[in-house]
């Protein structure tokens, strides 16, 4: 039992305090068994204060700490931290959340906040005193990483930790890498195409001896923890002996027997403008093998007849890999807008911008669509983002890179093809930081600008072959501005890709916008709740390439930090059996999800006997036991018995 | 005004119960919670308990299928549920006092919409 506690109430600047009263809070617990001192502080996670704590612990031989501020997923680890620097064990420090579930949610009613306060940090002192001083189990880690996805964040998060040492597993569900980069022509700010970009990385990827890359894979299960994750890949068949391109004719017969193909499908890399065969190779694109889609194949066999380097029999395979930690970097899909969204399937000549974007890298010398030569093109912004007012949709969030992307289409279109006028039907331009240059640039060779809110937006009308757009445009004091236009381009944002499969595999939790979700923007902006397992690019929400490749950097330094050393230190949760109480009946080995429960000789009697080595905390265990013989470290039940005791009082 | 004990897990219900607060979503001050990792690890004894301390209610916010533990989650946490109900209504006492609900990670309106209904009921049960 502690005796000498030190109890820390925040006010997280005004935060907490202006809701809680912090000085009654501090009355009401100065005075509990055990507590030695208890202190207001402004900001407890400030250096100053972690100092002013450090010193008490040594001064007034605290033995238990009570920080009473934040959510523990901030700053428990902070705060360990400062125990652990003061000599203290870090598993003698509690923390009492007061501001996420006390002072922010029951802002409304700050004398009753006052209250819960008080009980919550009396119910952390109850549990500081009965902590037990713990050693953090050390498991050996694999110093192997898998890289879901090798688009740009892929394959430069893969880069990163081959780099450093790590192996590196990187798949992609898609036979060519590159992911949405590898879709792109010219990019802003740099002038690359997006296809140079992702074939400088594929051929770095290729030469790295640390890395594995699997396309056409996925991973279709996760068993394991942190350190040691297993996982089951599906790696599908090219349909092709990979050895063909060697074959001296190959590429000829190879064109034939793609013209042989009676298969047509809509070809998703040119967002549907284009068609493509079940067998196909995509120009440019990497590794450059040609590939069977197994999906639309009928097996007719006339690709076979004309090369036979073609085996469309050939079945997937599947691979057992070991990894210390797991790497989600699945990107985007666009938003697809809806029928009748700005005339969208209902209008022919009005397209998303990716679609814009592929139409500029097909077309010759004219800009055609449909039937029409494009000379007046119409951008409506905003499509599938910042969904308020008018605009149904649960897409509250602003993509970031489109109205830069629709700015920069509209720049090149006006540069690759003559007479083309540019109107942008805006709700306010953000070009933020050094992409505003391209506004700029667009704004100076004439392109017009309009602007709406979201109580009034574009509407876009179709009679006798004439497209019509027509807005109240707020820069002209709310005139009413209509233009007749020959192409309408729905600049589109990011959402979420449809397949979720690698979220629930991986159990990463996803946020209110539907992306994946980091445990703090500022704190943890790249790891999950999940330990070992990291997000990079645009799986965790709307990025430019720029802020994809920064992300990627931080998500391959905080794995490797992590999985590098060979070693993790554990949480050390696990389950505990009283052998004295126990009498082996088999109950807890049948709810553990891990078969951590064995059985061994004990004064006669056969019991259970936890196996620390693979027990993962969960305490499943526990509520089957008949005779109460299972306590979980940290959560035994007197620490429960007694934070339910001072919660009540 | 009832007071509810919650019992929620660190991974799971714990994020969408602090994004309720971040939301300046508001619930019933006398709700507490106490964090476990997983909701297939509570006691009966522990809600026992609870309620003979004098809580109105308790309420489960159960991991369900997010469990990063195991898939049977859902159906482990319903047979606590069950076997504490047993006892409940074993000492006559208001089964309906006991609730669980799977709480996402970002399901802070269902949090706050469950917790406050159930402290609607509470009070109508006096």
């Amino acid at each position: 039992m502690k005796k000498r506690i030190g109890v820390y109430i925040c006010e997280c600047g005004s935060n907490i305090s202006d809701y809680v009263d912090v000085e009654k809070v501090r009355d009401a617990v100065k005075d509990e068994e055990g507590v030695a001192l208890a202190k207001i502080t402004m900001f407890a996670c400030a250096d100053s204060t972690q100092q002013e704590i450090v010193n008490d612990i040594k001064e007034e031989k605290l033995d238990g700490m009570v920080v009473a501020s934040c959510s523990p997923k901030l700053h428990l680890f902070t705060f360990r931290n400062v125990a652990e620097r003061a000599g203290m064990n870090k598993y003698n420090y509690v923390q009492s959340n007061i501001r996420e579930q006390v002072s922010w949610a029951h802002s409304d009613k700050p004398a009753e906040a006052t209250e819960k306060a008080i009980r919550s940090v009396k119910a952390a002192i109850a549990r500081a005193m009965l902590s037990e001083a713990l050693v953090s189990p050390v498991i050996s880690s694999e110093n192997v990483a898998l890289v879901v996805g090798a688009g740009i964040a892929g394959m430069r998060t893969a880069l990163d930790m081959a780099n450093t040492g790590t192996k590196v597993y990187l798949i992609d569900s898609d036979h060519f890498v590159g992911g949405r980069t590898a879709q792109w022509g010219e990019i802003f700010p740099t002038g690359e195409t997006g296809r140079e970009v992702i074939t400088g990385f594929y051929d770095e990827v290729i030469k790295n001896e640390n890395i594995i890359l699997h396309t056409g894979c996925k991973a279709v299960s996760k068993a394991g923890s942190v350190g040691n994750f297993d996982i089951k890949l599906k790696i599908g068949s090219r349909g092709i002996k990979m050895d063909a391109a060697a074959s001296g004719d190959f590429d000829e017969r190879l064109e034939k027997a793609i013209a042989a193909c009676p298969v047509s499908v809509a070809d998703d890399f040119d967002f549907g403008l284009t068609n493509r065969k079940a067998l196909y190779r995509s120009d440019g694109r990497m590794p450059a093998l040609p590939v069977v889609d197994r999906e639309n194949c009928t097996k007719c066999g006339e690709c076979v007849k004309i090369c036979p380097e073609i085996d469309i029999q050939i079945e997937e395979t599947y691979e057992e890999i070991k990894v210390g930690s797991v790497i989600v970097a699945t990107g985007f899909d666009p938003y697809e807008p809806s029928e009748g969204e700005f005339g969208y399937g209902e209008i022919n000549n009005v397209i998303t911008l990716q679609q814009f974007r592929r139409l500029i890298e097909i077309s010759g010398e004219k800009l055609t669509y449909g039937d029409r030569e494009i000379k007046t093109i119409a951008w409506i912004f905003c499509v599938g983002s910042r969904q308020t007012g008018v605009l149904k949709g649960e897409n509250k969030y602003c993509s970031r890179h489109c109205c830069t992307s629709g700015i920069h289409a509209a720049v090149l279109a006006r540069k690759k093809f003559d007479g083309i006028t540019n109107i942008h039907f805006t709700r306010g331009v953000r070009t933020y930081g050094k992409l505003e240059t391209i506004y700029e640039e667009s704004s100076v060779a004439g392109d017009i600008y309009l602007q709406s809110y979201d109580d009034s937006v574009p509407v876009v009308s179709h009679e006798n072959g004439i497209i019509n757009v027509k807005v109240d445009d707020i820069l002209t004091g709310d005139r009413e501005m209509e233009i007749d236009v020959d192409l309408v381009v729905l600049v589109t944002g990011m959402v979420p890709r449809a397949d979720k499969t690698i979220g629930d595999i991986m159990k990463i939790p996803t946020g209110l916008d539907k992306f994946f979700n980091e445990v703090h923007p500022k704190l943890k902006p790249v790891e999950t709740v999940m330990d070992g397992i990291f997000l990079a690019g645009t799986a965790q929400g709307p990025k430019n390439i720029t802020e994809t490749l920064n992300v990627s950097h931080s998500a391959a330094i905080k794995a490797h930090a992590l999985i590098s050393g060979g070693e993790i230190e554990l949480e050390p949760t696990m389950a505990k059996i009283d052998k004295k109480l126990c009498e082996w009946c088999g109950k807890c080995l049948e709810a553990c999800p891990f078969k951590s429960i064995d059985k061994e000789e004990y004064e006669g009697k056969t019991v259970a006997v936890v196996n620390t080595s693979t027990c993962k905390g969960c305490g499943m265990c526990l509520p089957p036991c008949p005779v109460n013989a299972i306590q979980l470290t940290g959560f035994s039940d007197r620490e429960i018995i007694s934070m339910i005791d001072a919660l009540a009082e | 005004m009832s007071s509810i004990l919650v019992f929620s897990t660190e991974k799971i219900s714990d994020p969408a119960i602090d994004l309720a607060g971040l939301l300046k979503q508001h619930y019933p001050p006398t709700v507490y919670t106490i964090s476990v990792p997983c909701s297939s690890g509570i006691k009966p004894a522990w809600i026992m308990h609870a309620f003979e301390k004098g809580f109105d209610g308790v309420f489960i916010a159960a991991d369900g299928t997010d469990c990063p533990f195991s898939e049977t989650c859902t159906e482990k946490t319903a047979e606590i549920v069950a076997r504490t109900h047993e006892i409940m209504e074993e000492k006559g006492m208001d089964k309906a006092r006991l609730r669980m609900a799977a709480i996402c990670s970002v399901c802070s309106q269902a949090f706050v919409k469950q917790v406050s209904g159930f402290s609607e009921y509470l009070e109508g049960s006096d």
